[in-house]
């Protein structure tokens, strides 16, 4: 399944938050645990998280610092501001808020009769996209 | 796990990966850092999980995705990078910072020499007004033994290279000055014309450090000229509007400061500002390496068009070229004009890219300027023996057929490449061979000229 490019770039920051309130992290391994956490449904260009990253960066909503790695390599770590959090919260109430109404709709599409128009009659039978 | 020679192919090609990425302008030396650590633990996640080297580095880079979007989706977040690359200090890391500085403190010394080099003369009594012949045969020297000194300190020249910089110099200031020159001389002239174009080559040499023999190293020289001609035309523009400003405010309350301005800002300026000019080419490469192919993208198609239409009114008008001291000249600066916009796209082309409609109108432009040389040529040899064989005429003849040589050969080479049977590096390597002739020419007008025609 291919994600359309204008959800993934508006999900980016919720997500790419939310992965840095769990804990400090670093572009590879956020990748990582997007790449679980959506099943591997969510595929990024590993490329584009970065400007995303540093977007966030300039806005306040997070931190970078450069350190040694386990490696032995120079890494740039991430972590979230009080700000970035703020952020998160809010986008949070809104990303619930475009979710409970498509649950709304997806749940009044799954029962037609119950959901019925205005004028009593069942609705007509969807055929299920692909 | 990978064995030793795999480890090594992979950090070649990892070199190579970062090299490519470190021309994006709007990606720095950090991103490329924390891009690079992305891409070597991506290698090792998909070496663990089964593939070869080379198919994880090949992979790890796929993932990556595009370079072209990517640095296109980096320049929209660090928009002020492109412009950052207009200062001169790079921000990287604090080794090439402290190599910066060192670097514009020699530049700045060194044009503080030429500007004192230039002002030595007046000690012995010599003046720009009385002596401008002195002058303009050495002005050469005043600032192209420092340039040329620049280059040596900083590629490092071995002491037998600068041993024949050095041997070079003295010789060109030997002939400059022992010939006994008539008043207001043509061969005089002459001189001070050719000697700069003979010695540019030796500070050719210098830049190229000891690349001169490689087809890349005089490439690069070449690029360096133009660059260098674009921020010396620059340079003197805000000079002059500053001196404008300068002598308005003096005025005001009454002083007159054009006679301090006239025998010491100028010359001063005027010699400082090359070996300025010269280093911020050098610091700055990257940002007006894309102003000459820009010009000459712009130009060459006008002057395509300009030239067509004067072939175009010649043809239907019937009318001949009407042969003038000036006129042999005007087709030397023609040539050298359209061999400046070839020469400019060419160092800016790249190699591989297939020919394309800008090829087509560069053909155009260049066989038609063939064309227009052509028509004064033959006006002038049908003429020749009427006008007799003046030193004037002869080098601007004998420049003139070394320009069509090589612009004829360039036409060939380039009308090759457009159908496919030669590679555009052949044209590039032709140009760049051909870079001796024009110094080895200007060295006989300078040596030769003189007694051949009486110092007249």
């Amino acid at each position: 399944m291919e994600i359309n490019k204008d959800l993934i770039a508006a999900s980016s920051t919720p997500i790419v938050l939310a992965i840095l309130a769990e804990g400090d992290s670093y572009g590879y391994a956020i990748l990582q645990r997007v790449r679980e956490l959506s099943g591997g449904r969510m595929e990024w260009t590993d490329g584009m998280l970065y400007p995303v990253l540093h977007r966030l960066e300039r806005l306040g909503f997070i931190d970078a610092r450069w350190e040694i790695a386990e490696s032995g390599r120079r890494r740039k770590y991430y972590s979230i501001t009080s700000q970035g959090q703020a952020q998160l919260a809010e986008e949070r109430k809104q990303w619930q808020a475009v979710d409970a109404t498509l649950r709304g709709i997806w749940q009044s599409l799954a029962n037609p009769i119950a959901a019925g128009d205005v004028f009593g009659r069942p609705a007509a039978p969807l055929t299920q996209g692909a | 796990m990978p064995t030793p020679d795999q480890e090594v192919l992979l950090e070649a090609q990892i070199d190579q990966w970062r090299s490519y990425l470190r021309r994006r302008q709007a990606i720095q030396a950090v991103d490329v850092a924390e891009l690079e650590d992305h891409l070597r633990e991506q290698v090792a996640g998909l070496i663990d999980a089964g593939l070869a080297t080379d198919e994880a580095f090949l992979v790890a880079v796929k993932r990556m995705g595009d370079l072209d979007t990517l640095s296109r989706e980096f320049a929209r977040e660090h928009s002020e990078r492109l412009w950052k690359q207009l200062v001169v200090l790079p921000a990287d890391s604090g080794v090439s910072r402290a190599q910066a500085r060192t670097d514009a403190i020699v530049a700045v010394c060194l044009a503080l020499a030429a500007a004192f080099l230039i002002k030595v003369p007046a000690l012995f009594g010599l003046s720009l007004n009385d002596d401008a012949g002195f002058f303009a045969r050495n002005l050469s020297f005043f600032v192209l033994p420092l340039l040329t000194g620049y280059f040596v300190w900083k590629r490092r020249l071995d002491t037998r290279t600068v041993r024949w910089l050095g041997v070079a110099f003295v010789a060109a200031a030997f002939f400059a000055n022992i010939y006994p020159f008539g008043p207001e001389g043509h061969t005089e002239a002459l001189t001070a014309l050719h000697l700069p174009i003979a010695l540019w080559l030796v500070v050719g040499i210098a830049y190229a450090g000891g690349r001169w023999s490689q087809v890349a190293g005089r490439m690069d020289f070449i690029r360096f000229s133009g660059e260098l001609f674009i921020y010396y035309v620059l340079i003197a523009l805000g000079g002059g509007v500053l001196l404008a400003f300068t002598l308005q405010i003096f005025m005001s309350i009454g002083i007159d400061i054009e006679p301090f301005f006239e025998s010491w800002l100028l010359p001063c300026g005027a010699v400082g500002a090359i070996i300025i000019a010269s280093w911020l080419v050098e610091a700055k490469q990257s940002v007006i390496e894309n102003m000459a192919p820009v010009l000459t993208r712009l130009f060459t198609p006008l002057f395509a068009a300009v030239l067509i239409a004067f072939l175009g009114a010649m043809l239907y008008t019937g009318r001949a070229i009407d042969i003038d001291r000036d006129v042999l000249i005007a087709f030397d600066m023609l040539l050298v004009l359209v061999l400046g916009l070839l020469l400019y796209s060419v160092s800016a082309r790249d190699p591989q890219a297939p020919p394309g409609a800008f090829d087509v109108v560069q053909i155009v432009l260049v066989v038609s300027a063939l064309v227009a040389n052509a028509f004064a040529l033959w006006a002038i040899a049908a003429r020749i023996t009427e006008f007799g064989f003046t030193p004037n005429r002869v080098a601007g003849l004998g420049m003139n057929v070394i320009l069509l040589v090589n612009l004829a050969w360039s036409a060939l080479l380039y009308i090759r490449f457009q159908r496919g049977r030669a590679a555009f590096t052949d044209l590039e390597r032709w140009q760049t061979n051909y870079l001796p002739v024009y110094a080895v020419w200007a060295a006989i007008v300078v040596i030769v000229f003189p007694p051949l025609f009486g110092y007249i």
